[in-house]
């Protein structure tokens, strides 16, 4: 669907990204990353960094490859066998994919939070203790009751939640179940935190909250968001990156990207001509 | 004609109605303004099932009547003493008759057996003349009926539809009568021995001995026969332990293996292999386990200075441990696999490892299901049969030592039915009342487990 738009409309997508790939202060950075589903190349080429205490967001049409890169970052990718990533991604300038690294800490650095809500089907506070306890961050039982509490109060769960720690995550609202995700993320430090599409399952008000969440988020943690919806990248983000087809076509300010885009696909995108 | 005959005449007729509807029906449309309800094969098909089925119904009623309505009549021909005689005697004398028309006797015939014996064949013969009249008149004349109600509007589309549920209801109703038919009569067997044997020392008691019973009668031997049940419950549960312990563990962990650890490539090796364990008859695990399995566990016990009968519980429990390791791998293969992947998802990107992942996340989630696939492996335990009649032995020992000689259950039924029986005696009845307690069992298992696994699909639905 998205290659006949392309076609139809005549335009290539660059061989160079448009904007401004690297930043001053970055947290992670991406060069020349390629993915490869089997055969099929799902990501071609692209550099990036992620700024640091900043929220990037990753827009594009469904299919142009986000979620794909946004997996590469924690290593995620690895979970799929016919999976192939090749290139470089540093964080603190170590290479994540160098075979050295040490997988299970690489993801508790970089947490993640996924489009549908998937607390396990254990009480709200093991949902939340589970990070911290097979990481060895709480020394006591007092210790671990601190950690939880204020994950679920960064996350502003807690005033809803705080009667009912033993009761079932699973049956929390789907808007709750995000919050409750996102602090089981919180509750391991990690530097970086990933989204990939938070809010699709979720209803405006709920999506109002996450969103008011990732702005408070923002001082602590450097935040990668994709989103389908433009006007929550415009709301929440500093740097906006634009998908296509596997490449990245244009990445710069989130401002700039909306009000003056650099090429004419990304154009297209946010007037909402295709995607 | 023979019944396979008229079976086929049926057919042949209402394969000619087929024809005849859809050509019919092949008319209509190509004649007429009008547009035929139904494709001209409904129509075809529809004169065949009405020339068909009630046909075969009347022919399948005479075949079951007939016999059942002259066994009735065949009362009148029995003398006095064995129509005051009890269900046994009447039994005897219709066995008698039956031997007549088969043409079996031995020595002298009495005189009303004759009788009742030519009664019956001319009853016979009558019969088979009305069955093949009234068999074919019906399916010509119900294909008749069904074929001149063929016109445009008629809707043999959706009659055909009917009929071809009631047909599918009818097939599964036989399956569930069956088991029901079998049930039944094992619990009226059941009954009838509780009538000889009070329940409460067939339940409790400590001692199977029916041995006695036929010594007793040849007046060798001292003794009662006694009819406890213990022991052999008790063989049979250690057996399944002993089993479970093999099968529960490599099951499982074969599982994990199969669904977390394996790539695409070894799975599709594995798990056929695994499942043509499954596939093995039990009789060549049952060779399996009493001369290869027992004699090695006699040796290594001895060696060990344990005094081992040369027929184990540990031999018979080890080898249908591996009997049921496919259950359990398989159907919890199954349930790990239908743990949402996202789950899998949350916890690796919390930075677990693939074992924490599992073990913290995956089972846990997993385990009303495992739990469900335990229980039906406990129960195809409970219920085997040959490698215990093979490896186990016979002796009725109330034992808990796996290194005993013990029976089960149904290696006890399959030596009290095997060779000549009599009838009646509380002998044979027992098989009956352990069968009983064999089906509840059993029954109980599977509807626990089935319990469970209703609940854990709720959680996931
Ligand atoms: N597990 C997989 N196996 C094979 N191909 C995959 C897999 N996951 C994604 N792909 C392919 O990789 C390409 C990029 O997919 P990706 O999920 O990254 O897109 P996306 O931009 O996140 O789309 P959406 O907005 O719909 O989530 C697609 O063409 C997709 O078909
Ligand atoms: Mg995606």
């Amino acid at each position: 669907m998205v290659q006949n738009t392309n076609q139809v409309e005549g335009r290539a997508v660059p061989e160079k990204t448009l904007g401004e790939i690297q930043v001053d202060n970055p947290r992670m950075s991406a060069r020349n990353v390629n993915v490869f589903y089997g055969e099929k190349q799902a990501i071609d080429n692209i550099s990036l960094d992620i700024g640091m205490s900043q929220v990037i967001s990753f827009i594009g049409p469904s299919g142009c490859g986000k979620s794909t890169f946004l997996r590469c970052l924690n290593r995620m990718n690895d979970t799929i066998d016919i999976c192939k990533v090749d290139g470089e991604i540093k964080i603190d300038h170590q290479n994540i994919y160098d075979p050295a690294i040490d997988v299970v800490s690489l993801r508790a650095r970089v947490g993640m939070v996924f489009q549908k809500p998937n607390p396990f089907p254990k009480s709200i506070f093991d949902n939340i203790a589970y990070g911290p306890r097979i990481h060895g961050l709480a020394a006591s039982k007092v210790e671990l009751d601190q950690i939880v509490e204020s994950s679920l109060q960064r996350a502003g769960l807690w005033e809803e939640v705080k009667d009912r720690l033993d009761q079932p995550g699973t049956g929390l609202s789907g808007g709750q179940q995000q919050r409750l995700c996102i602090a089981r993320a919180i509750a391991v430090s990690p530097e970086v935190i990933l989204m990939d599409e938070p809010c699709s399952a979720l209803d405006p008000i709920a999506t109002a909250k996450v969103e008011e969440l990732i702005h408070e988020l923002r001082e602590q943690y450097t935040i990668v968001i994709v989103t389908h919806s433009m006007q929550q990248a415009a709301r929440i983000s500093d740097r906006t990156a634009y998908f296509h087809l596997g490449k990245l076509v244009e990445v710069g300010d989130t401002k700039q990207v909306f009000t003056n885009p650099r090429h004419e696909l990304t154009q297209d995108y946010i007037t909402g001509r295709f995607g | 004609m023979s019944f396979t005959n008229l079976m086929l005449t049926v057919l042949v007729i209402s394969a000619l109605y087929f024809i005849a509807g859809q050509r019919v029906a092949r008319a209509l449309r190509s004649n007429n303004a009008g547009k035929l309800h139904s494709l001209p094969h409904y129509h075809g098909v529809w004169a065949a099932v009405t020339s068909a089925l009630p046909a075969l119904f009347v022919l399948l009623t005479i075949l079951i009547g007939k016999d059942l309505l002259f066994q009735f009549w065949a009362r009148d021909y029995f003398p006095e003493d064995v129509m005051n005689g009890d269900t046994v005697d009447r039994a005897i004398a219709l066995a008698k008759v039956s031997n007549v028309i088969n043409g079996i006797s031995f020595g002298e015939v009495e005189p009303w057996v004759q009788a009742a014996g030519d009664a019956w064949i001319r009853w016979d013969a009558n019969a088979i003349v009305v069955a093949n009249s009234l068999v074919l008149a019906v399916s010509l004349v119900g294909g008749l009926l069904g074929y001149r109600r063929i016109n445009l509007a008629f809707r043999s589309r959706n009659y055909v539809e009917r009929i071809l549920t009631w047909m599918l209801i009818g097939s599964s109703l036989v399956a569930i009568l069956t088991t029901i038919g079998i049930v039944l009569s094992v619990l009226f067997e059941s009954i009838r021995f509780f009538k000889l044997i009070p329940p409460q020392d067939f339940l409790f008691g400590l001692e199977w001995n029916p041995q006695f019973e036929g010594a007793e009668r040849a007046g060798s031997g001292g003794g009662t026969a006694t009819y406890g049940m213990v022991p052999m419950f008790v063989g049979t549960f250690l057996i399944s332990a002993i089993a479970l312990t093999v099968a529960i563990p490599i099951g499982l962990f074969s599982a994990i293996y199969l669904a977390e650890y394996a790539t695409p490539r070894i799975r599709g090796i594995v798990k056929p292999l695994l499942e043509i364990l499954a596939g093995v008859p039990t009789v060549v695990y049952g060779f399996f386990a009493a001369l290869t399995v027992a004699p090695f566990v006699k040796s290594v016990g001895e060696s060990m200075g344990l005094e081992v009968a040369s027929e184990s519980a540990l031999a018979a429990g080890l080898v249908m441990g591996v009997m049921i390791i496919p259950f359990i791998s398989s159907l919890s293969d199954d349930v790990i696999n239908a743990v949402p992947q996202s789950l899998r998802d949350a916890a690796y990107g919390l930075g677990s490892t693939r074992s924490e992942a599992v073990r913290q996340v995956v089972l846990p989630a997993a385990l009303p299901g495992i739990v469900a696939a335990v229980i039906l492996a406990v129960s195809r335990a409970v219920g085997e049969t040959m490698i215990v009649v093979m490896a186990a032995g016979l002796a009725a020992n109330l034992s808990f030592n796996p290194l005993d000689a013990v029976t089960t259950v149904t290696s006890q039924i399959v030596t009290i039915l095997v060779g000549d029986q009599e009838f009646e005696s509380a002998k044979t009845l027992s098989a009956f009342a352990l069968a009983l307690m064999l089906i509840i069992t059993t029954l109980a298992l599977n509807y626990f487990a089935l319990q469970i696994v209703k609940k854990y699909r709720e959680q996931y639905d």
